[in-house]
This record gives structure tokens, C-alpha cells and sequence, in this order.
């Protein structure tokens, strides 16, 4: 078990963040080699100003128009979003595995805060489940990739709660180290490739309202 | 002056565009007569006389010895004026007041509801239900113009109309001698919002009044050879599928976009520029011979020998140049306009400019210094070694010769016009209300 | 909750569709996603999450008891994403409900852009959408009809070159009674600007020639009308899917200010005209900028009474209300200048909520209303959230100073009976300027 858990947090790791690298280095150059080549006439318009008015703009939270009308899954979403990286960072095991790695030291969580927030996320998903299932509109637009998204969120998070709590003993911290090496390999191609492509996305819309149309665009 | 507009057929003898076959720019007018006496004089105060109602734009014989308008003596009553004299016959309408290359005042007079042209003071004796679009040959000499007539379409040259019309036409031109004219007609009447009968092909080409037996979805822009009355033009076969028709007969290829066709100086040949792939280039009766690279290519127009091509294109996505040969000039601008070659054929001046305003004039791919609030097309002299442009900056108007001022600056003014040795300008303006005709020798 | 359980019969999408086979609909989709649509679509499709925060966005949507087929995501859903999951194999059934969708029940108008965390421009995806439809063939009768019209006189209701010219010549004539010495200038070279219509005015609404003129004349203009094809600044074709065509269009709109050297053009009141001059025409051509700066009546209009050059006799005293046109001021940012305005006109505005780039389409925009009859009920029953919003201000008089969104608005008032007279700000200015005694 333990040699297992060496592998996956040894080599698997390095593994599947030398394939995150890679993946998402190629889908974002070939996406801009695509952009340069046929979108030319979008590309031409963006902007420094306008990209980073819009994406600060909609950083905050109840600022934009769909924000506004959306309350509770804003509340959701930057709770989720926030925690999430905040987990990933300062947990004190992914501290240690950096330290071990890098030699990297820095302040952590402690274990009942990271507990906390990790509950804390899970509820945020538990919310996107109930959404996707009650809201109309966002029942009639779900397809399988968006409950895989999920799926491939949630798991490292619940293994990592039940990990802390002790359920499941050794093979608990092996599923947490599994799950998100999958989460990781998973993010450029799947709905998570957001992850990658929001921030150009939101950024070109910005310049094009920005500079074509004169108007803010939250 | 302009007297002929190959490239947009619609557009009437407004604007400075020179026609491309013209081996020597100047031969148009017949200069060697003109009084070329270095100096200003006045030719007449065009002061709107109180007695009128109102008075028009003026314009200038191109030589410079007359100042003409329109005027509005009473309600519903409108002559000529030139110089101090008023025309003693009045119309119920005047419009397009235009001098033609030989010094011939001509417009459009309606009396009776019935209009025609007014050609030095003689109406023609035919009169229309309506008159537009008028079109001169290179000399002047000979004037077409579209009409509708019976709520039928098609032209009148010389005040001979066509002896078949149609439910519609448009896109008018006429030979650079003027003896032969070509509109796209509307072969085939159509109900409303009939899209069955519009995908058939309701319109055709008519060269002096008789259709061509291919009928297609679009033409656009027919234009006329140098000199044996061939006719080229744009064509849309489908919704989708471009291409280009020259007397009658189709191109084998077809592509996703053309512009205007013109034919090589000889004659023999048709060069338009097409889209392929999302880009444009310029094939030579169908085949490719600038490859499809540019965001945009049009306005392309021969040396008088044929050997040099030239063109305006944007090598990239807002940035346009003028390419020689299909090498673009190194300097880029958001908008080129008024594309001008030398009558020798090796040099080519253009207009620059961002906005509509900042205007700059490049010859050869090199900017003058300067810029304008408005410029005209570039004018070479008949040896190609000087170029002028009129410009306007502050509301003033003045002309430029190898980028110096010449001739001061005027309330308004016309293109400027060189002498035959090409060592003398003519320049003819109004200020303060006085018709100005300023002869200047060229500066180096 | 699906397009297909609302189909509208339209002879030209069942013409089109008439000659449609899955394998042509598969070829015409790939050609489209490997030479015309890029990064743009590519990134849209994958990163939107399906949040459906865009939904509240759409009129149609909120119109309908929030039907989630009418919703952007749910519009995108049932078309681009079904075309992509599927690869483009769909059946012509499927297009003709595409086409449906594409054409009359999104307006184009971008308010979903404002919900949107990521950026997902829909009306680009929709637009995308109606040039796969166009390039099948498959379009609404009278929206191809215009275009037709546009490729064969270079303007959108078939007027002929001396229709137009007389037209003027006609305003002319009718305005010297009321103020002596009036002129439209005609091809004047180097003037100021010249003023574009679209082809309903001198078909239609002669009157609003008129007025112009009368404005123009009043304010001292140097100004001119152009007698040549390139007058009508409208563009169906780019709506239709036609881009080739609109491309046409707008050169020979350019051209003709290039060839008669006026420094601009000043254009009606006109939503997608300007839309089509600033944002997707201009692109067309390889400009980045348009080439000639083109203003609108309302920049105008600010213009002349910051200039003190129109003087008013008096103001509109009953409450007046303002319609945000979709292509001017979510599309250009004109709802600081259009207030100006109105405000110079009227003493007692009452603002609509939500408004300004916030306000919602008046559902004629994207060329739904030129779709024709079949469509009518569509767009009005469409746009419910419009009646209330207009109903909410107790306004008499509403300002729109866009041609689609009067004939819309006018369809909306008498539908939902709300009393409410509509008006161009040119139709105010020249009831409340001095004329000659």
C-alpha cells in the first residue's frame, strides 16, 4: 500500500502534471495559432485596458448585471472557486509534498480549517448538483461532460475530507492522490479546459466592447 | 475633371479619377490650345447675384477660362449661369452641372416633366421620364447618361436612346470614345418576394440596348475594353459561386467573392481580383497570377503598356499598401484610396489615410509630408516626372506639386492640370467669391 | 420545450429545406468549421459550463414563462452544440428548426453577453449558425428577398436609381413650401458629410426625408445627398448569413463618400445599419477601423444643440420615455448623447428599468422583423418583458431612434394595447424647432 502510495504521489504525479503541462501548452498555442489564422479580424482588437477592466470587473462579486440576477449561485461560485484554490495551495500535506519536492515552505491551513473549508466546498458542488437537477434551463443544456466535470471535482475533495476523518483508513489518502491526478490530467479536455480558456475568453469580449463598442460589457 | 469611372460605373463624373487606358493623362483635354502665361487673373466674380433666389456650386471649364452654376432665378425657374452672363433658357429643374473634358457645359433639365441634356446650352431633342448617372467619353465628345422612359430602363447616347428598355437597369458605362454604352438589365420582370425567379436569373448585360443571352442572378460593373468595344463584368452565378463574364461568355473558374474586372491595355486579357480561401488575389482570365494572400485587393489598374500591375491590398488584417507586381510597397496605412498611375507606367501615387481625415499622398510607397483634413486623387504629369493633388486643411483649399503648395489657397478648388511639356500647372479655384485661374511653372 | 413543437411554415425555409440531404448538411458543416469559423467558436463551445445565467438575459426567454429552449444556452444548445456533438449529421428537419431559431428568435442583441462569466458572445454563435443556414440555402422568404434586392440595387426594398433621385428631388420640392430656399444638394463634392437613409424612407417615409432636410437646412449644414446606389446604408445580408454580400454593401457605401470626398457620413436612425458600418462590414473588407467615420443621427443631433445651431421653440412637457436601441448603445455606447438629446427635447423623461447597454431588444433587431408576416407573432409575443417595461414608466411619448425598433415597439403597443405614441428624435426636432413664420 505504501509503495503504492509512493508511486502515485512520486512518479504518477510528476506524471500527470508533466501531462497538464504539455496538454495545456499545446491546446493554448494551437488555439492561438487558430485565433491568429482565422480569427484575425477579433484578434486585431485586443486590448490591455478593456481585457483587464473586464475580467476585474467581473471579479467582483454583485458587480456584473448576471451576477446581480443570480445571487446565490454567485455567492456559490466564488465561495467554490476561492476555497478550492486556497485547498490546493495551503493544505499542509501539499505544502509538505512541495517541500519534499522543491524544497518550498510556506504558512498551511491547519487541519480543522482545512476540513472546514473542504466541507465548505463540497457544499458548493452539492449546490451545482442540485442546480443542474432543479433549475429548468440548466436541466434542458446538461450533457454527460458536465456531470463528469463534476464528478472529477468533487471526488478529490470528498477523499480527501473522508482521508482526514480516517474513514476508509490507507486506501482513503491513495483515492485522494488518484482523483486528482485524474482531475489534474483532465482539466484540457474537458468542460474544466475553462480553467485555461476563461481568461482569454472573458479578456477578448472585454476588448471588443471596450474598443468596438463603447460599453462595458458587465 | 473626371471623365470616366471604370471602376464604379454608378458613381458619376464627381472626384479626380483618371482613366486607366489613357497612355498620356493630359491628352484628354486638348491643353496645346490653352493659354499657359505664367500668373493669376480673375475670370469672373461668382457672387450669388441678390436678383437670385440662390446660386449652386460652381465648377470651372478645365480650362480654366469659365466658372459656371446653377441658378435659381424664381420658383421653379433655374438657368445657368457662366461667368457674369445667365443662360436665356430656363428649366423647371437643373442638376449635375458637369464641364466635359472638351469644355462643354452640360446638365440635366427637366420642363414639363419631361427632363433630358443640356449640352452648351442645346437641350437634346429627346426627352426622358427621367435622367441619371451621366458618363462622357474620354474627350467629351460623346455623353451617356441612363434613362427610364415609360417606366422602362436603359441609356441614351448622344440623345439617341436605346431601342430596347427594360424593367430595370443599372451599373451604366460607356467606351472610353463614348461610342458604345453597356448597362446590366433586368431581362426578366419578377413578383414580390419571388425567390424562384430571382435564383434563375433575371438580368443580363446590354451593350447599346441588347441583351446578352446569358442570364444570371448578379452582374455588376460591366467596363469596356481600350478600344474594340469589348465588355467585361462581375457576375454571382448562385448565391455563393463568383465570377467574372466577358462578352457573354464565363470564366471556367469560380470563386468566392470578385471585384471589378479590367481588361489589359491590348485588350486580349481580363484581370480581377478574386477571394479563394478567405483571401483575395487577382486572376487573369481565370487563372491565378497574384496568389490569394491578401485581406483585401482591389482598384488594380495597368501601366499603358501592360507590363506593370498595380493594386491596392492589405497584406494584413487593416493594414493596406499599394503592391507593384504583387510586391506590396513596405509603407502600411488603415485606408488607401485613389490609386494613380504614371502614363510612363513605372511610378504610382495613392492617398493614405486613418479615419477619413490625416490624409497623406505616397508616390511610390514614400509619404509627402503633410497632412490633410481631405486630398484628392494624385494627377501625373504627361512625362510622369511630377505629381499634384488637391487638398483641403482648415476649410482651405490649395493644390500641391511634388509635395510643395503652388498657386496659394482658395475658398475651393479643382484638380490641377498639367501643361503638355509637363512644366506649367494649371490651377483654378474660387475665393472670396472670385473664380481664380492661376498658371504656375512646376517646382522640382 | 423544443423548437420543433413550434414551427412556423415559411415558404423560403421549406424551399430550402426541400433540397437539403444529411450528407450535404455534413459537408456544408465542415467546410464552415475548417475555412471560416476558428479560435472564436472553438473556445465559446468548450468553456461555456452550461450555468444558464445567460437565460434571464433573453426577452424571449422571460416572454415565454421562462421556457429554457428560448433561452441563449438553450438556443445554442439546440443548434451549434447539437451540430458539433453530431459533427454536422442532422436531418433537414433538424436545419429547418435551426434556421427557425437562428433567424427569429434571437435578435443578435448581445444583453446575454452581460451574464456571461465567460465572455460567450451567443449572438456571434448564432450568427454563425444563420451563415451555415445561408450557405445551405435555407433562409426565411422575405429576409432573402432583401437580400436579393441588396445584391441587385445595392439597397433593401428594390428602388430603382430614379426612384430614389426623384424622391429627393420630390422632398425638396414639398419643404421649399414650408422653408423658401431649402436645397438637398445633390453629389455636392467635399462637403461635410452626406446623409444616409435606408430604402424604407424613400419607399415609405418620405416624410423623415423631408424632415432631415429640414434640420439640415435649419442648422446650416454642409451637407449632401447622393444620387448614386451606395445612399441606403442598411444591410440585410449581413443578418441573412450573406457576408459576401454585405461586404458589397458596405464598400459601395464607403466608396461613394470616398468619391465625393465628404469627410463622413451621417447616417439615420438606424440601428443595424450602424452595426453593420463599425462592427462587421468594415471587418469584411479588411478594415479595422471603418474608413470613413460614420455618425449617428443621435451624435449628430448632440452635435447641432451643443453647437447651438438648432433652436427650439419649445419642449415636450408629457412624460416622454427612452428605448435604448441594441446596435447604438449596447453596440456603440451612444446612451449619454441620446439622453443629451432628449433631454433638450423634453422636460419630463421617465426612465425605463432596466436601460441603457442593460435594456432589452425591442425583438424586431437582427433582422427578425424583416423575416416577414410569418414571423410577426413570434417576435411579439416574444418580447412581453418589453410591454411591461414599457408599461411600468406611464410614459405617452417613447423615443426610439432606430427604424427596426419602431416597427417593432409600434407592433408591441398595439399588441399589448399600451397607448404609447412612438417618435424619431427627428420627428421631435422638427415639430419643436423654429421655422420660418
Amino acid at each position: 500500500m505504501n509503495s503504492l502510495y509512493n508511486f502515485a504521489v512520486g512518479p504518477l504525479a510528476w506524471a500527470a502534471f508533466i501531462i497538464l503541462a504539455v496538454t495545456a501548452v499545446w491546446r493554448l498555442w494551437s488555439m492561438y495559432n487558430l485565433a491568429k489564422q482565422k480569427d484575425a479580424s477579433s484578434v486585431a482588437y485586443m486590448s490591455w485596458q478593456f481585457s483587464l477592466r473586464s475580467i476585474v470587473n467581473w471579479l467582483i462579486p454583485y458587480n456584473s448585471l448576471g451576477w446581480k440576477t443570480n445571487p446565490v449561485l454567485t455567492a456559490v461560485t466564488f465561495i467554490f472557486h476561492i476555497c478550492f484554490v486556497v485547498l490546493v495551495i495551503f493544505v499542509t500535506p501539499h505544502q509538505i509534498l512541495l517541500e519534499n519536492a522543491f524544497g518550498i515552505t510556506y504558512p498551511t491551513l491547519s487541519s480543522e480549517a482545512a476540513d472546514v473549508l473542504t466541507l465548505i466546498t463540497i457544499a458548493c458542488c452539492c449546490y451545482f448538483v442540485y442546480r443542474r437537477v432543479t433549475n429548468v434551463t440548466v436541466r434542458y443544456v446538461t450533457r454527460s461532460n458536465d456531470w463528469i466535470s463534476l464528478g472529477l471535482v468533487a471526488a478529490p475533495l470528498v477523499t480527501a475530507l473522508l482521508g482526514s476523518w480516517g474513514v476508509g483508513g490507507e486506501i482513503m489518502p491513495l483515492l485522494h492522490v488518484l482523483t486528482a491526478e485524474a482531475l489534474i490530467v483532465a482539466i484540457p479536455f474537458t468542460r474544466l479546459a475553462h480553467i485555461l480558456f476563461a481568461l482569454f475568453t472573458r479578456a477578448y469580449i472585454g476588448s471588443e466592447f471596450g474598443g468596438v463598442r463603447h460599453c462595458k460589457d458587465w | 475633371m473626371q471623365l470616366y469611372f471604370p471602376l464604379l460605373p454608378c458613381v458619376p463624373t464627381k472626384g479626380a479619377s483618371v482613366n486607366p487606358w489613357m497612355a498620356k493623362e493630359a491628352s484628354m483635354y486638348k491643353t496645346e490650345t490653352w493659354n499657359w502665361e505664367v500668373g493669376q487673373r480673375t475670370i469672373a466674380d461668382m457672387t450669388p447675384k441678390s436678383d437670385h433666389t440662390w446660386q449652386e456650386e460652381i465648377v470651372m471649364s478645365p480650362d480654366g477660362e469659365k466658372a459656371s452654376a446653377i441658378v435659381c432665378l424664381d420658383d421653379a425657374e433655374f438657368s445657368i449661369r457662366t461667368n457674369d452672363d445667365v443662360s436665356e433658357n430656363t428649366f423647371e429643374k437643373l442638376w449635375e452641372l458637369t464641364y466635359a473634358a472638351n469644355g462643354d457645359l452640360c446638365c440635366y433639365a427637366m420642363q414639363d416633366e419631361e427632363w433630358t441634356m443640356v449640352v452648351a446650352d442645346k437641350p437634346w431633342e429627346e426627352t426622358y421620364g427621367f435622367v441619371w448617372s451621366p458618363l462622357f467619353s474620354c474627350d467629351g465628345n460623346n455623353i451617356a447618361t441612363a434613362v427610364q422612359q415609360d417606366m422602362e430602363y436603359g441609356m441614351s447616347v448622344n440623345g439617341s436612346i436605346w431601342e430596347n428598355l427594360y424593367e430595370n437597369a443599372n451599373n451604366f458605362a460607356i467606351s472610353p470614345d463614348g461610342k458604345k454604352s453597356a448597362a446590366v438589365v433586368q431581362v426578366t420582370p419578377m413578383g414580390q418576394a419571388d425567390l424562384k425567379t430571382f435564383r434563375n436569373g433575371i438580368f443580363s448585360i446590354a451593350v447599346d440596348g441588347i441583351a446578352w443571352d446569358t442570364h444570371l442572378m448578379n452582374l455588376w460593373t460591366p467596363v469596356f475594353d481600350a478600344n474594340a468595344y469589348r465588355v467585361a463584368a462581375q457576375v454571382r452565378l448562385t448565391l455563393y459561386d463568383y465570377s467574372i463574364i466577358v462578352d457573354n461568355t464565363l470564366w471556367d473558374n469560380t470563386y468566392q467573392g470578385v471585384w471589378n474586372p479590367l481588361f489589359t491595355p491590348d485588350g486580349k486579357h481580363v484581370v480581377a481580383p478574386v477571394r479563394q480561401g478567405g483571401k483575395w488575389g487577382l486572376a487573369k482570365d481565370g487563372q491565378l497570377i497574384w496568389k490569394a494572400t491578401y485581406a483585401n485587393c482591389w482598384h488594380q489598374q495597368f501601366s499603358p503598356d501592360g507590363e506593370n500591375l498595380f493594386a491596392i491590398v492589405a497584406p494584413e488584417y487593416g493594414k493596406f499598401t499599394v503592391a507593384v507586381n504583387d510586391v506590396p510597397w513596405k509603407m502600411r496605412s488603415p485606408v488607401i484610396t485613389d490609386l494613380a498611375v504614371s502614363p510612363d507606367g513605372n511610378s504610382a501615387a495613392a492617398l493614405a489615410n486613418t479615419l477619413n481625415t490625416n490624409w497623406q499622398i505616397c508616390v511610390n510607397g514614400s509619404t509627402w509630408n503633410g497632412s490633410y483634413d481631405m486630398a484628392w486623387k494624385p494627377v501625373f504629369c504627361p512625362h510622369s516626372s511630377s505629381v499634384a493633388a488637391k487638398v483641403r486643411k482648415n476649410g482651405k483649399y490649395s493644390v500641391l506639386v511634388n509635395g510643395k503648395n503652388v498657386g496659394g489657397e482658395f475658398d475651393m478648388c479643382f484638380d490641377p492640370i498639367f501643361s503638355d511639356d509637363g512644366g506649367k500647372v494649371l490651377i483654378r479655384g474660387v475665393h472670396e467669391g472670385k473664380a481664380l485661374r492661376v498658371v504656375a511653372n512646376v517646382p522640382n | 420545450m423544443s423548437i420543433q413543437d413550434r414551427k412556423i411554415d415559411d415558404e423560403g425555409l421549406a424551399y430550402g429545406v426541400s433540397k437539403l440531404t444529411t450528407d450535404k448538411i455534413q459537408q456544408t458543416f465542415n467546410a464552415l468549421i475548417n475555412n471560416e469559423t476558428g479560435a472564436k467558436l472553438k473556445a465559446f463551445s468548450e468553456t461555456c459550463m452550461r450555468c444558464g445565467m445567460c437565460a434571464e438575459a433573453c426577452h424571449f426567454f422571460v416572454s415565454h414563462g421562462n421556457d429554457p429552449s428560448y433561452a441563449p444556452v438553450g438556443k445554442v444548445s439546440q443548434t451549434m452544440s447539437k451540430l458539433l456533438a453530431d459533427n454536422g449529421k442532422v436531418t433537414p428537419d433538424d436545419i429547418y428548426g435551426m434556421a427557425q431559431i437562428a433567424y427569429t428568435e434571437c435578435n443578435l442583441c448581445r444583453r446575454c453577453v452581460h451574464y456571461c462569466p465567460i465572455g460567450i458572445d451567443v449572438a456571434y454563435i448564432m450568427t454563425t449558425i444563420r451563415r451555415f443556414c445561408h450557405k445551405l440555402g435555407v433562409t426565411p422568404q422575405y429576409i432573402q428577398d432583401t437580400a436579393h434586392s441588396h445584391s441587385a440595387t445595392m439597397n433593401q426594398m428594390w428602388v430603382k436609381d430614379d426612384e430614389w433621385i426623384d424622391s429627393l428631388f420630390w422632398q425638396e420640392d414639398e419643404a421649399r413650401e414650408e422653408f423658401p430656399g431649402l436645397r438637398i444638394p445633390m453629389d455636392k463634392e467635399g462637403a461635410d458629410f452626406y446623409y444616409s437613409v435606408i430604402a424604407p424612407e424613400p419607399k415609405f417615409r418620405t416624410q423623415l426625408i423631408y424632415q432631415a432636410a429640414a434640420i439640415m437646412n435649419q442648422a446650416g449644414c454642409d451637407w449632401t445627398m447622393p444620387s448614386m446606389p451606395g445612399w441606403d446604408n442598411s444591410d440585410m445580408c449581413m443578418y441573412s448569413g450573406d457576408f459576401e454580400m454585405m461586404g458589397r454593401l458596405k464598400r459601395q457605401h464607403y466608396e461613394l463618400a470616398q468619391n465625393l470626398k465628404v469627410s463622413r457620413i451621417v447616417m439615420g436612425e438606424c440601428g443595424h445599419a450602424f452595426r453593420s458600418i463599425y462592427d462587421n462590414g468594415n471587418r469584411w473588407l479588411g478594415y479595422k477601423d471603418y474608413p470613413v467615420p460614420v455618425v449617428h443621427s443621435i451624435e449628430f443631433f448632440a452635435e447641432l444643440f451643443e453647437q447651438g445651431k438648432i433652436k427650439l421653440t419649445g419642449k415636450i412637457q408629457e412624460p416622454v420615455t427612452i428605448h435604448d436601441p441594441c446596435n447604438i448603445i449596447r453596440g456603440y455606447g451612444l446612451m449619454d448623447k441620446l439622453r443629451y438629446v432628449a433631454h433638450q427635447l423634453c422636460d419630463n423623461i421617465v426612465e425605463m428599468y432596466p436601460n441603457r447597454e442593460h435594456n432589452f431588444c425591442c425583438s424586431a433587431g437582427g433582422g427578425v422583423i424583416n423575416c416577414g408576416p410569418p414571423f410577426k407573432k413570434v417576435r411579439v409575443e416574444g418580447n412581453l418583458a418589453k410591454a411591461n417595461q414599457l408599461k411600468a414608466t406611464g410614459a405617452k411619448i417613447c423615443i426610439a431612434p432606430c427604424h427596426n425598433c419602431h416597427g417593432g415597439l409600434e407592433d408591441i403597443i398595439h399588441h399589448y394595447d399600451l397607448g404609447i405614441e412612438l417618435k424619431f428624435l427627428g420627428d421631435l426636432i422638427y415639430e419643436l424647432m423654429e421655422k420660418p413664420e
